[in-house]
């Protein structure tokens, strides 16, 4: 079986210095890979390359049958397909300040996905139960802890069903109680079939709970 | 030595700038002062000249910058009863200028009815437009100065002016004798006299015995023919005051009944200074909306354009602005006075309202932006649903300020004959010869309408600086 992502030898240079050099990875369904290494090696880069929210100088990424080459990236119009397979979940959560927590998970299925009220409403509540924050649904961004906030930005980034989740540093806000539920919510993600791709610089938390490491140096 | 104050701004034949030399002025109320300094002090006294706005004449007397006002004041009931008025050296008459295609239609103010006619604000003649507007229905339209009256005659943006005929006369040589016609059957007359402060009677009535002097040995009269306005009323004018049948006439205090006829004036004042405010805001919104768009969203050029066009607005006066676009763009398009304060204030404000907006769009976390893509937003709908709804918050209590600054800067838009409160309470301050009362009136509408608004800012602030 083809893998979910394939990053293919992608090299990314800001001026003359070169943040990724010829980075070659791969994520199955299902499987949880870890992105390791000290800060500034690139795997945040990594990550912002296959969401296509920056560009790359060479080589290729190719998501659930989606590629992606080298030079600017293309208008969102040409990138719909992307989204619907990868979701993002920021190290800063970047949930939308001015709706609650419920309403940042309903506002990609009304729009985007163009699902009726009724239904993205029980989008929301099964992803919001599923991921044990529904009682914090009516709270502002702004009133959640970090753990919550980590919590809705999840769900936020589940609603359209994505295949590949990333995510960038989850353990950074987190308390070892949060850790240990974050490390079930994973498993259960990996479980219906996702990949996962997981860049962070705790090495302990990454042998807990991926099933492969792949660590970068400088 | 004599202190007196006048307008050179006036020009002639009152006060002007002496071309041979800008550093003197020149003008038969320049000589008539002259001739009070040489009879006050026995033939040696000299007299020396004090700028002072037309306007502000009473009360600058009144305050002690000068000794004696006398720049075309004219004697009226309120001056009387307030300061030390002299005996009157002139008698002028109040004329009516038309374009000459309405000569044969219009021949006094009763034909005027419904139709825009031009005078200096604070006069005897602006009064007479007040009492006809109420009687035939006629639009009093006041300026600032003497000179524009006549030129939007020309240009047809009022249909008739009343005003001095000295005043008529001279903007009949300056704009050529087809330019206009002046009617001939005058509507009122008046006088010229010197204005003094309140306690300077004695003084007055020194004054008043040079002026009954100069008229009985013949040099008030070579004044006035040096400067072309002597005439057959003058010398009936001197006659009567040397008989004694022009004394200083009963003065009329300004009483409660004053303030309150002019209650409705100041309604209406206060009503245009708000729908100017409230229309001129509403544009200045939907043009920085386009401006701010431009400077986050658009390609580089659209970016300097929006660029150049804010710096330039912001950095010339308002006032500046204001000119252009009613008298400088009169020769493309005539705008109505209230049209182009609306524009003036709008785009004025609308540059700094885009500088709000922008730096509102740009407060929004660029992580949110890129969240919101990565689930699938297009850039309008970024904008819509997500980077709009959070600028809107950063920038609603600064815009509700400047509402609050817009709404006091309309008064600039008097300059362009638009009556709002501020230039109304002016008018009704020369009319009494008071600022206090009109002064505490004004005061109060301007609160009432901006104290509500900066509460609104306020709590709106607290509101969302707390949660969402």
């Amino acid at each position: 079986m083809s893998a979910l992502l394939t990053i293919d030898r992608v090299h990314v240079r800001y001026d003359a210095r070169e943040v990724l050099r010829g980075l070659s990875l791969e994520v199955a369904r299902g499987e949880i890979v870890a992105l390791m290494g000290p800060s500034g090696v690139g795997k945040s880069t990594a990550l912002r390359a296959v969401a296509a929210l920056q560009p790359f100088d060479e080589g290729r990424i190719v998501v659930d049958g989606f590629s992606l080459g080298p030079g600017p990236v293309p208008p969102e119009s040409r990138l719909v397909p992307l989204r619907r397979r990868v979701g993002f979940v920021f190290q800063a959560h970047a949930l939308f300040e001015h709706l609650s927590a419920f309403d940042n998970v309903t506002l990609a299925l009304r729009h985007v996905l163009r699902k009726t009220r009724t239904e993205a409403d029980a989008t929301a509540t099964r992803l919001l139960e599923a991921l044990d924050v529904a009682f914090r649904a009516d709270a502002w961004p702004r009133q959640l802890s970090g753990g919550e906030a980590q919590r809705v930005a999840i769900a936020r980034a589940l609603a359209p069903d994505p295949h590949l989740l990333l995510m960038d540093e989850p353990t950074a806000a987190l308390d070892p109680a949060r850790r240990a539920t974050l490390s079930a919510t994973l498993r259960q993600l990996s479980g219906q079939g996702r990949g996962l791709l997981i860049a962070t610089h705790d090495a302990e938390f990454a042998r807990a709970n991926a099933d492969r490491v792949i660590t970068l140096s400088t | 030595m004599l202190v007196w104050g006048g307008d050179a701004e006036g020009g002639a034949p009152f006060v002007e700038a002496d071309p041979a030399n800008p550093s003197r002025v020149r003008g038969f109320d320049v000589e008539v002062a002259e001739r009070i300094a040489l009879g006050l002090g026995g033939g040696r006294r000299s007299a020396r000249f004090v700028q002072v706005q037309w306007s502000s004449i009473d009360q600058s007397v009144e305050r002690g910058d000068f000794d004696i006002g006398l720049s075309g004041v004219e004697d009226t009931p309120t001056r009387r009863a307030r300061h030390a008025v002299t005996l009157p050296y002139f008698e002028f008459r109040e004329v009516l200028a038309v374009r000459p295609a309405d000569r044969d239609r219009i021949h006094a103010l009763a034909d005027l009815r419904g139709r825009r006619v031009a005078t200096l604000g604070a006069t005897i003649a602006y009064d007479l437009l007040l009492a006809a507007r109420d009687s035939t229905g006629v639009v009093a339209v006041s300026y600032d100065d003497d000179v524009h009256p006549y030129t939007d005659l020309v240009s047809g943006r009022v249909d008739a002016v009343l005003l001095d005929h000295i005043i008529a006369h001279r903007a009949l040589r300056r704009l050529g004798d087809q330019a206009f016609v002046i009617l001939p059957q005058a509507v009122a007359a008046g006088h010229y006299v010197g204005v003094l402060a309140h306690s300077d009677s004695a003084l007055r009535d020194s004054v008043d015995a040079v002026l009954r002097e100069a008229m009985r040995d013949g040099s008030l009269e070579q004044i006035l023919r040096r400067w072309d306005v002597w005439d057959p009323s003058q010398a009936d004018l001197f006659e009567r005051v040397l008989r004694g049948g022009v004394a200083n006439q009963t003065p009329r205090a300004a009483g409660a009944a004053q303030v309150i006829a002019y209650l409705p004036s100041l309604a209406r004042a206060a009503g245009v200074t708000l729908s100017a405010s409230v229309l001129s805001m509403a544009l200045a919104v939907i043009v920085a909306l386009v401006l701010a768009s431009a400077r986050v969203y658009g390609p580089r050029w659209l970016r300097l354009s929006a660029t150049v066009y804010i710096e330039v607005v912001r950095g010339t006066p308002l006032l500046l602005q204001l000119f252009v676009i009613y008298y400088g763009l009169s020769g493309v398009v005539r705008l109505p006075a209230f049209l182009a304060a609306v524009l003036a204030l709008g785009l004025n404000y609308a540059a700094y309202e885009a500088e709000i907006y922008r730096g509102a769009l740009q407060a929004v976390p660029r992580a949110q932006l890129e969240a919101a893509r990565t689930l699938g937003f297009s850039e309008m709908q970024i904008l819509r649903l997500i980077r709009g709804p959070q600028a809107l918050r950063y920038a609603l209590a600064p815009m509700t300020n400047d509402f609050v600054a817009l709404l006091k800067d309309s008064a600039l838009v008097s300059v362009i004959t638009v009556v709002e409160l501020t230039k109304q309470t002016a008018i009704f301050a020369t009319n009494v010869g008071s600022w206090v009362i009109p002064g505490v009136l004004c005061a109060i509408v301007y609160l009432a309408l901006s104290l509500p608004l900066a509460r609104l800012a306020r709590g709106l602030e607290r509101r969302w600086g707390a949660a969402g």
